[in-house]
């Protein structure tokens, strides 16, 4: 094999920088649907992410189920967590304030990270992809075909959710609870149900991230910490609680990482793409797509 | 008026806390069997760099069982306490502190990484109680890298990475490969595989055309694979573990970067690593010591029995291979013990015994100890190993 | 806002004042009854790291708890401080006192820079642009392997002497650290009575209210920042010659969310709160839990989560619970 001509090295960095970001967008698509209701940030959504891969381990590796059956499986088992993390942590603060909120779900992604360990080990686990490992090449750049997967998968939560918030009594309902909680619960939303279906909704989302990243970076049960401040970042560079921006922060943190390694220092790519987000932050303090209104919040 | 009730509140608080501390505190000294041999062990056992402690642990606990129940070492049952540092320097240090001064060890085995090897010594030095660690930067027993003097107290049993790279370099030397580029993970491991492969390289007149990074918990690596496919080295060297060092064969594999040679650390010595990298393992190149390919030991090797042994029962009662860590924990813990068993649990005579230890058969290697070489190894106890048919084979 | 009635004054002295001797007390006496008990002498090691943790938590208190503002970023600081005091005595031989002054500065300018822009964010996007300050500063802790020593960690950090006295036990470095927890809680204690205390929980009710009653509440701010951010860098320099060796893990986002779980379990409102909660996580994590072995992080989740529902005030509210209990 020649040399790497640098258009195609250029395209290879980008493929992989909207890969990786794609997985971001899911973490940070999951922070938004819980921070509109909540407005507090969910820690525990790296471990929603974690436990898709792993959950599907055991459906796909352990109990050999086709993916067909293993992937409403595992989305389910994940959002039943979710649930159980609004009903067993968060419902039950007395008087919750913000931080509270953010403290009890840290003290929840310590349990289900543990809980984790003591289910399936310290070892990464791998899955199988969804169709082959031979890499598609495409002007001289590898494009493995679960990258396709997990591109796919992104598009399709975003129509779904689309239609969700937008056809929906539910999603409207949740919009509405996003807007201002007190006037839902006049209008007669019960905005605790309201709560607890965000998490179940982001759950789905975080197992969805985890079933089609596993196959390309492998799980353990420590990833979720790192999936989560990426999927943070990703949510600040986009204006926290706006979708699209969510979806652009992912894709963009993605971008400038791979990029970064690829054409400045690898050692140091982490920093570009934090440095991005702090200089967004510094020019536009409500993120790229945010608005000034959304920024405000409650006091801690 | 109003003081006199605080304060009352305070002393009662006081004697509270008092009353709670001691409570939590009573089952540290109920555990206490009778004339036993009380070894200490601080491992990595969770946390960070779980890959290293956890075999270690187990490999320390089937151990332990195996001597009591061959009657103990003299007729003393031996105890050892292990306590679990997270990876944590803070932890480790107090871990070590209370091994010294409330379970009152006689050594201590471990840590498991080198940074925490490093941050003991002055405990270990000051308290002078022997200190077998299970890292492998030299510096954890090179006081003085001029002259060669070594840490008094401290002795450890992996080998240092500088053999690793040499057995590497070696080979390439072999093959006439002289072009390569380095990818490493950004922690300790990493870190200091990665100053060793750039340390040596002139020696052996290697041109190291670049030298990437990623970090423990990245998901992809191809962006630095692409930059490195760009450069077009003969071989590609990673240093890292866990989840990565998968991730990089694979990426590299997808790349269609198959004539680039890969040669990975001794860390990958797990055959759970190839079986996880599915078929992208194949033709992979890394040193190892002994007793991760005991299978394909000749027989004659002095190192067989051994070996076998151990891989034998650590994957009957774990039910999962061994990797290149639990063997240092085997062999710091028979080091120990060998010496319990010919001077008794007196800390000064089981640091000279150490010392003087010659032609100890270990996991890892023949030790030879001395007061010039507190690790006893030499290059030779890596062999360098290719993955063929999913499978270990010696390299030529 | 607040009328001053001189009898509440008052009696706010004298609960803080006897509040105070009870503590000093306390923290005097606990290395002397040592001698009685062997186990609370097994506890001098640990206390000292509860005592420099209580450093940052009373300087998080003011920030946090009294300002209203989140910040992920103290870890970095707190690795300034010791990275700036290992480095200078390792590398270059200076003395320890210069260096922790040295850290001082550096945390300053650093908060100074990060913290103007950083605090006119608001609620959660000023913890995000504190935690990506946090993990840069750990990335360059990590890629500056020359003078830092990189992931493995910089050893062999000398102690610290007091006028030629070698303060090399861990007795003689409790005094040491407590005494500084001790001025700390003091020097805090009367910031909160001052009009800068006042001025800072009006911003913490409303920025804009503040404003509107004369607070500059940007300078307050910064203040507050800047002064959280010297405090921890002391705690740093303390830490780095008490263990004699740092590396960047001990710096990380997970130590800056350690602090925040600190405050909040002990009672963010309340410097003695933060005093409480820093003991409860550092004994919790570093001695009570061990026997939990491999469950320890699921036990410690439910405790955070237990202390979190219930008490959500912090430990600092439990006796009022209980008032509020007995009264029903």
């Amino acid at each position: 094999m020649e040399h790497m001509t640098l258009a195609s090295q250029l395209l290879q960095y980008i493929i992989t920088g909207v890969t990786i970001g794609s997985i971001y967008a899911m973490v940070a698509i999951g922070f938004n649907i819980i921070y509109n209701v909540t407005e507090a940030i969910n820690f525990a959504q790296g471990e929603f992410v974690m436990l898709g891969g792993l959950v599907m381990v055991f459906f796909r590796v352990t109990l050999k189920l086709p993916v067909l059956f293993s992937l409403p499986l595992t989305i389910s088992v994940v959002m039943a967590v979710g649930i159980l993390l609004d009903r067993i942590a968060i419902r039950p603060i007395r008087k919750p304030t913000v931080l509270s909120m953010v403290i009890a779900t840290i003290g929840a992604s310590f349990f289900i990270r543990g809980a984790a360990m003591f289910i399936w080990g310290k070892n990464p686990f791998d899955l199988p992809p969804f169709s082959g490992r031979n890499p598609i090449t495409f002007l001289g750049a590898a494009i493995q075909p679960q990258s396709l997967w997990v591109l796919g998968f992104l598009v399709a939560v975003v129509i779904v959710l689309t239609i969700f918030f937008d056809r929906t009594i539910m999603g409207k309902a949740l919009r509405a609870c996003a807007v201002n909680p007190s006037a839902s619960s006049l209008v007669g939303i019960n905005v605790k149900y309201m709560i607890l279906i965000s998490f179940a909704l982001s759950a789905a989302i975080g197992a969805i991230g985890g079933i089609v990243i596993t196959p390309i970076s492998l799980m353990e049960y420590d990833r979720g910490a790192m999936l989560a401040v990426k999927g943070f970042s990703a949510c600040a560079v986009g204006g926290i609680g706006n979708f699209p921006g969510a979806v652009l922060g992912g894709i963009l943190i993605g971008l400038i990482e791979s990029l970064g390694a690829g054409l400045i220092s690898s050692g140091y790519k982490d920093v570009f793409a934090l440095l991005a987000l702090l200089l967004i932050l510094f020019v536009k303090p409500s993120g790229l797509l945010g608005s000034a209104e959304v920024s405000k919040i409650r006091k801690f | 008026m109003k003081t006199r009730p605080s304060i009352g509140k305070g002393i009662a608080s006081l004697i509270a806390a008092a009353v709670t501390v001691t409570l939590m505190l009573s089952p540290v000294v109920s555990a206490h069997a009778a004339q036993a041999y009380k070894v200490g062990a601080v491992f990595s056992v969770t946390g960070r760099a779980s890959f290293l402690g956890d075999p270690e642990k187990k490999t320390a606990l089937l151990l332990q069982e195996e001597i009591n129940k061959k009657g103990g070492i003299n007729g003393h049952p031996l105890k050892l306490i292990i306590y679990d540092d997270k990876g944590d320097s803070t932890q480790c240090v107090i871990a070590v502190r209370k091994l010294i001064n409330r379970d009152k060890v006689c050594a201590i085995i471990g840590p498991s990484l080198s940074g925490l090897s490093l941050s003991v010594i002055p405990v270990v030095q000051k308290s002078k109680i022997p200190n077998v660690s299970c890292a492998a930067s030299y510096k954890i027993v090179t006081k003085n890298p001029k002259t060669g003097e070594q840490w008094k107290w401290v002795f450890k049993t992996p080998q240092s990475d500088s053999m690793a790279v040499e057995a590497i370099y070696t080979h390439m030397k072999k093959h006439g490969i002289s072009r390569i580029a380095i990818t490493s993970v950004n922690t300790g491991y990493g870190a200091s595989g990665r100053s060793e492969l750039l340390r040596l390289a002139p020696r052996y007149g290697m041109t190291i055309v670049a030298d990437e990074k990623y970090g423990p918990k990245d998901t992809d690596m191809t962006a630095q694979l692409t930059k490195i496919k760009g450069m077009s080295p003969q071989a590609i060297v990673n240093w890292s573990i866990g989840p990565t060092q998968v991730v990089v064969v694979r990426n590299w594999k997808e790349l269609g970067m198959t004539n680039i040679k890969m040669y990975q650390s001794h860390g990958f010595g797990s055959r759970k690593n190839i079986k996880l990298a599915a078929g992208a393992a194949e033709g992979i190149y890394c040193p190892l010591g002994a007793c991760n390919i005991a299978e394909i030991l000749p027989a004659n090797h002095p190192q067989k029995q051994v070996t076998m042994a151990y891989v034998k029962a650590y994957t009957e009662k774990y039910n999962e291979p061994v990797s290149s860590f639990g063997g240092h924990a085997w062999d710091a813990l028979s080091l120990v013990v060998k010496a319990l068993k010919a001077v008794g649990p007196d800390k000064a005579k089981i640091r000279d015994y150490l010392e003087n230890i010659r032609g100890f058969v270990g996991q890892h290697g023949v030790f030879n100890f001395s007061p010039k070489d507190h690790n006893g190894l030499s290059k030779e106890a890596f062999r360098m190993v290719v993955v063929k048919k999913g499978d270990w084979a010696l390299a030529d | 806002m607040i009328v001053f009635d001189n009898k509440k004054v008052k009696q706010w002295m004298n609960k803080d004042f006897s509040h105070l001797t009870g503590f000093g007390l306390c923290i005097f006496l606990l290395p002397l009854l040592g001698k009685w008990i062997p186990m609370l002498a097994n506890y001098m090691d640990v206390m000292v790291y509860v005592g420099i943790y209580s450093i940052i938590t009373m300087a998080l208190c003011l920030l946090t708890g009294y300002a209203g503002q989140i910040s992920l970023g103290h870890a970095s600081f707190f690795g300034i401080g010791a990275y700036v005091s290992g480095v200078m005595t390792t590398r270059y031989g200076v003395n320890p006192w210069p260096c922790l002054m040295l850290g001082v500065a550096a945390s300053a300018t650093v908060a100074l820079l990060i913290g103007g822009p950083s605090l006119k964010l608001k609620g959660h996007y000023l913890a995000m642009a504190t935690m990506a300050f946090c993990i840069i500063i750990t990335i360059i802790f990590n890629e500056t392997a020359t003078y830092t020593g990189g992931p493995d960690g910089l050893a062999f950090i000398p102690g610290i002497s007091i006028m030629g006295h070698a303060v090399d036990s861990e007795v003689k470095y409790y005094y040491l650290v407590w005494s500084v927890v001790f001025l700390v809680l003091l020097f805090c204690l009367n910031i909160i009575r001052s009009r800068v205390g006042r001025a800072l929980r009006s911003i913490h009710g409303s920025e804009l209210a503040a404003s509107a009653i004369g607070v500059n509440v940007a300078r307050y701010k910064i203040y507050v920042f800047v002064f959280s951010a010297v405090l921890t860098s002391v705690a740093g320099s303390l830490y780095a010659h008490y263990l004699n060796f740092i590396n960047p893990a001990s710096f990380d986002l997970l130590v800056s969310i350690k602090f925040l779980i600190m405050i909040i379990l002990g009672g963010m409102h309340s410097l003695w709160g933060a005093i409480f909660g820093a003991a409860l996580v550092t004994l919790l994590s570093y001695e009570w839990l061990q026997y939990f072995e491999e469950a320890e992080v699921m036990v410690y989740g439910v405790i955070v989560l237990v202390i979190v529902i219930f008490l959500p005030h912090g430990l600092v509210s439990i006796p009022k619970r209980l008032k509020s209990i007995r009264a029903r």
